[in-house]
């Protein structure tokens, strides 16, 4: 039977392991805004529209 | 007269602004195959394409701000270092941190944009928004950029940030919200891990012979049960002690007596009865309970209801000195000093014209949008807002004197923390937990007094029946059924600040209306022309000349008449306070007041009403009679509210449309006008000194008094990002017709309360059937108190939405 006290204590860790991981996200304020973030990840990711951003500003230039 | 030349306006095509999405006038502004409404809005466009930011407008359409109303504003006193340091968060000399608040982000594209600052602006380091409170981080380096460079930045692409000292102290709120995030946090954990552990006992597990399993079990549940008791219902134990110190017994009281009852009779059960305790119920109950206290503490983050003046004044203002000007902080303004106020600013303080046109629109005072004209010496009060070219001002009063301002240092803006404190009293919940606690205290020394000769058998019933009677399905009935009316009102654009003014609202027995803005329409006014019917010239005439005008009232004529546009007119004549004199074509057009058109009147000026007179080459053909639209649903919300509640109506205008409103509000209630903001506020005192509950819904400035002493004051607003004085709650203009609904339906949630109170006593009375015989086993407690909790909660939220469904809210 004290194989149940090992397991307990595995799933205690385990469990712990997640509220720390809940605590720690509260902290770090993914709380504080519960929206932005959800619109901010459907952006472009920031290298492809600098490469744009280089290609544009060459086609800006010869226009000049 | 001559053949007129009109320029057919093309009603079939309309051409939207590639910026900001409105109908373009009729003069196309075009840009590589783009249109745009007027220039502002092509500037911001050239803005963002050269640092090839175009992909703000792909993200959504037509995302931008219209720059049609912009005003430039000169930031140089930004540069001031006062002014600087309370404007920003933090800075070490080499980088700053701040936050402003930028009512104007509407969409993703705002997001995004406001996110890519740094492309705009090398110094900028990094910019990051949070959408549901309007505001934006921005950090930049001081050597490369200045505050003044970052706010005509946001001040060039339409985000203006909104720049006031008053709400830079909301950092306290924010960290009780993280707190409560980390109690349930910690509660649901240990809730969790407590229940996992109860479950040999729960299933009545036969575990004899391994005795130091269950010791072990019930050990871990005391480890876990501490975070529970010392730091996740901290809060009920610290409330009831304040309660208590002021001799008042609030719902926390009881609870916190369940909640040690639960705590110390498992600890003595556990340590010295080798029994299981109610661990768990004591855990299952904090979670609860704050989940309930999370889902009551709902906000509007972008709203506030805290506003005073300061909020709407400027920050600083432009001074004459000597030959100078210069720009100083607001608070610095002294009497005497010679103000320069430009188009469309604020005057901050009562001062005397000294020079120039003086056109003076007080609709941010009164809601009245008609702007007042003033000649040199004549006295201007702070509030009004300059329309037209700069004048010179001299100031007699300082800001906090003036004649609008003087009203914050009314007693009524001064009671704020009692006034929350007195909130707490009146609560339902409050007052049942008066007699409540005194109740179960003496049923449970009568249990222990049965069983007096067994001195354990009198411990459990004693400590038994505080837990059974532990006041949960009271506890958390109201914050459900409150935070979900709540929700239900901010679906239907009535917020309110929070829970607790729902209940003071179902109490309310006296309805005070303001006029001007609040039960007529701002920006809409119903004209009719009395005199000699217009012919079709006639009529391009007048829309034409209207056209060129700026003021109220020539939009309202504009809107009025239907007809073609001349476009060239030969002269165009506009004279402040008076009217505008123009010719087209050779004919002679006056538009005014009465005195403007005919040098000798033959009726005596009726200045009960607004009349605009026309004159077409020298002869008088009528006028234009100009009155307030009143709202629409206000003659059913005011016959449905007359069967209940006393009205009254406070108006700062004059009686000109007393027999109109008579109409609408019957004989038999109170009709005031020429009020001054002191004269609301003292009404309404007077109304609750005679034992009235008193709401009172206004808009603008002048009824902050007033709304701040009523026992809910409600301020209507068409914009809820832009204007509302201190209040318990603010309403859409659009959902005014819903205001009757509003407030039946929170005499409903009371009603909710009180019968899901009842239901809790039903289990109350079976907890305290175990309880007398002493033989609560923590089995039953386990089931009893999660059962009366959730149907408690199901009761009532099930219950809101149908009544709300009812009502037609949801």
């Amino acid at each position: 039977m004290s194989v149940i006290v090992v397991l307990i204590g595995a799933s205690l860790l385990v469990a712990t392991g997640f509220l720390i991981a809940y605590l720690w996200a509260v902290k770090s304020g993914q709380y504080d805004d519960k929206y932005t973030p959800s619109v901010r990840i459907l952006f472009e990711e920031e290298k492809k529209s600098e490469d744009r951003n280089k290609k544009s500003v060459v086609k800006n230039n010869s226009e000049f | 007269m001559k053949q007129l030349e009109t320029l057919e306006r093309k009603t079939d095509t309309k051409y939207f602004c590639f910026h900001c999405g409105d109908e373009c006038p009729d003069e196309i502004i075009h840009l590589e195959e783009k249109i745009f409404c007027c220039n502002g809005c092509k500037t911001v466009y050239e803005i963002l394409n050269n640092s090839n930011l175009c992909n703000y407008y792909s993200i959504d359409q037509n995302p931008g701000i219209t720059q049609k109303h912009h005003i430039k504003r000169n930031y140089a006193f930004l540069n001031d270092e006062d002014l600087k340091l309370k404007l920003i968060d933090f800075t070490d000399g080499k980088r700053t941190r701040l936050t402003f608040d930028i009512p104007q982000m509407h969409c993703s594209s705002c997001i995004w944009i406001l996110e890519n600052l740094y492309k705009l602006n090398a110094g900028i380091i990094s910019s990051k928004v949070n959408f549901l409170q309007k505001k934006v981080f921005i950090s930049f380096q001081d050597e490369k950029t200045s505050l003044k460079e970052i706010v005509e930045l946001l001040d060039s692409i339409g985000y203006e940030p909104q720049l006031n000292l008053e709400e830079r102290k909301e950092k306290k709120n924010k960290s009780i919200y993280k707190n409560l995030y980390y109690k349930i946090g910690i509660a649901g954990f240990c809730f969790g891990n407590i229940m996992l552990l109860s479950f040999p006992e729960y299933l009545s597990i036969d575990v004899s012979g391994h005795d130091e399993l269950k010791r072990i079990f019930a050990y871990l549940n005391i480890l876990l049960s501490l975070p529970v008791f010392f730091y996740s219902s901290s809060y009920y134990f610290i409330s009831a002690w304040k309660g208590l110190k002021k001799k008042f017994v609030n719902i926390n009281v009881p609870l916190a007596l369940g909640i040690a009852a639960l705590f110390l009779r498992s600890i003595i059960e556990i340590v010295f009865m080798h029994g299981a305790g109610y661990l768990d119920s004591l855990s299952g109950l904090v979670f609860f309970l704050l989940i309930g206290k999370l889902f009551q503490n709902k906000t509007y983050e972008t709203l506030n209801f805290e506003r005073n003046y300061k909020s709407y004044f400027p920050i600083a203002v432009t001074i004459q000195k000597g030959k100078n000007e210069t720009t100083i902080p607001v608070e610095k303004l002294n009497i005497g000093d010679r103000l320069i106020i430009r188009n469309n600013e604020l005057i901050p303080a009562d001062s005397i014209l000294i020079k120039g046109n003086a056109n003076i629109d007080y609709g941010f005072v009164t809601g009245e949008s008609m702007p007042i004209s003033r000649v040199n010496g004549e006295m201007i009060y702070a509030g009004g807002k300059q329309i037209g070219s700069a004048i010179e001002v001299e100031t007699i009063k300082v800001v906090s004197q003036s004649y609008l301002t003087q009203l914050w240092n009314n007693k009524a803006f001064r009671k704020d923390l009692e006034h929350e404190q007195e909130s707490r009293i009146t609560s339902f919940a409050n007052t049942v937990s008066k007699y409540f606690t005194i109740t179960i205290i003496a049923l449970a020394v009568i249990a222990a007094l049965i069983w007096q000769n067994n001195s354990t058998l009198a411990f459990n019933a004693f400590t038994a029946v505080l837990i059974v009677a532990c006041p949960c399905a009271l506890a958390l009935s109201t914050p459900f059924a409150l935070g979900n009316t709540l929700r239900i009102f901010g679906k239907n654009k009535f917020y309110l600040k929070n829970t607790f003014i729902i209940e003071k609202l179902a109490a309310v027995n006296t309805i005070v209306f303001d006029k001007t803005g609040t039960i007529t329409e701002n920006n809409s006014s119903s004209v009719e022309f009395i005199g000699e019917k217009l012919n079709d010239d006639e009529k391009t005439f007048v829309k034409s000349v209207v056209r060129n005008s700026a003021h109220p009232l020539s939009t309202a004529i504009f809107n009025f008449t239907d007809s073609k546009i001349i476009k060239n007119i030969d002269l165009y004549d506009e004279q402040t306070g008076k009217g505008i004199y123009a010719v087209i074509h050779g004919n002679e057009i006056k538009l005014g007041s009465n005195i403007f058109i005919n040098e000798k009147p033959e009726q005596a000026d009726d200045e009960l009403s607004t009349k605009v007179f026309l004159s077409i080459n020298g002869k008088t053909k009528g006028y234009f009679n100009i009155t307030n639209k009143y709202r629409g649903g206000l003659n059913e919300t005011i016959s449905e509210l007359e069967h209940n509640y006393e009205l009254a109506l406070l108006s700062g205008d004059n009686e000109g449309e007393k027999e109109k409103l008579r109409n609408y509000f019957g004989a038999d209630n109170e009709l005031h006008f020429r009020q001054s903001p002191q004269n609301k506020l003292d009404f309404i005192l007077r109304l609750q000194e005679s034992g009235k509950k008193v709401l009172m819904i206004g808009d603008g400035l002048n009824d902050a008094g007033a709304l701040k002493q009523s026992d809910v004051g409600i301020s209507v607003s068409d914009n809820t990002n832009n204007f509302s004085p201190a209040c318990d709650g603010i309403i859409d203009s659009k959902s005014f017709y819903l205001f009757k609904d509003f407030i039946k339906f929170s005499k409903s949630s009371m009603k909710i309360i009180f019968s899901s109170f009842i239901l809790s006593l039903v289990y109350n009375l079976i907890g305290l059937g175990f309880a007398f015989q002493g033989t609560l086993s923590p089995l039953i407690a386990a089931i009893l108190m999660p059962l009366s909790s959730i149907s408690a909660v199901v009761f009532t939220t099930v219950l809101t939405n149908v009544f709300a469904k009812r009502r037609g809210l949801i």
